[in-house]
């Protein structure tokens, strides 16, 4: 066990949750810690590229896609979302007090060198491709993550 | 030994320590870091991140809403 390890699971798609991730994995870094970031289930959706990216998939995983955020700029609030009106108001709140966005905040997260795994098992349920998903991840399953938490000193579940 | 300084007025959290440890990891032991940061909950999270860092908080005083840390490289 190492005292500067951190590991994240992000299950959550939530705009809220998933800005609590990133400020959590962005200070852990600036405080010296190595950072793993393990998105699953809902997870994904904060990876995904914002364009829709042509690729082979069968009806259900092609429902899926559509029903779902396509990227960080498209998440909702776990409380108060009213189909969106929520995370607008949230948004546009969070600019006013020049707070970082989630996009911002990936984009630190990376350049502190966070490591982000996505779940392959998720992605296959899902149907998301890798190259649907934005740039720079792993891929990879629960042992990955097991063996990155056994190092870690802290381990959260989002 | 050379002296830094670093504006963040109006960063919002984590976005200070974020910063700090970007400009630190370019000093060498010994300078100093002067910053500037408008984030109240900074005045506890620099004395948590100096601890971590292994940096010594020299001063922390607030001014007007300015919350103002000298920081020496550890």
């Amino acid at each position: 066990m190492s005292e500067n390890k951190k590991t994240i699971i992000v299950f959550s798609g939530d705009l809220d949750k998933a800005m609590a991730s990133f400020i959590i994995a962005n200070g852990a870094a600036a405080m010296g810690n190595e950072v793993s970031m393990f998105f699953t289930f809902w997870g994904l959706n904060i990876l995904r590229k914002p364009e829709k990216i042509r690729t082979r998939k069968s009806f259900m995983e092609a429902m899926f896609g559509w029903m779902m955020p396509r990227g960080a700029g498209k998440l909702g609030l776990s409380k108060m979302n009213f189909g969106g009106i929520g995370a607008i108001m949230m948004k546009s709140i969070m600019k006013q007090k020049k707070v970082n966005t989630i996009q911002e905040l990936i984009e630190s997260a990376r350049a502190l060198g966070v490591k982000m795994i996505a779940c392959t098992m998720s992605m296959d349920v899902m149907g998301f491709k890798e190259e649907e998903l934005i740039d720079g991840l792993e891929f990879a399953g629960v042992a990955t993550y097991l063996g990155e938490a056994d190092e870690a000193n802290v381990n959260l579940f989002i | 030994m050379a002296e830094k300084h670093i504006n963040a007025r109006g960063l919002q959290c984590p976005g200070p320590i974020v910063q700090i440890f970007k400009e630190a990891q370019n000093c060498a032991a010994g300078d100093i870091l002067c910053v500037e940061v408008t984030d109240q909950g900074f005045k506890k999270d620099i004395a948590a991140w100096c601890k971590k860092t292994k940096n010594e908080l020299l001063s922390l005083e607030e001014e007007g809403g300015v919350i103002k840390a000298r920081i020496k490289k550890g």
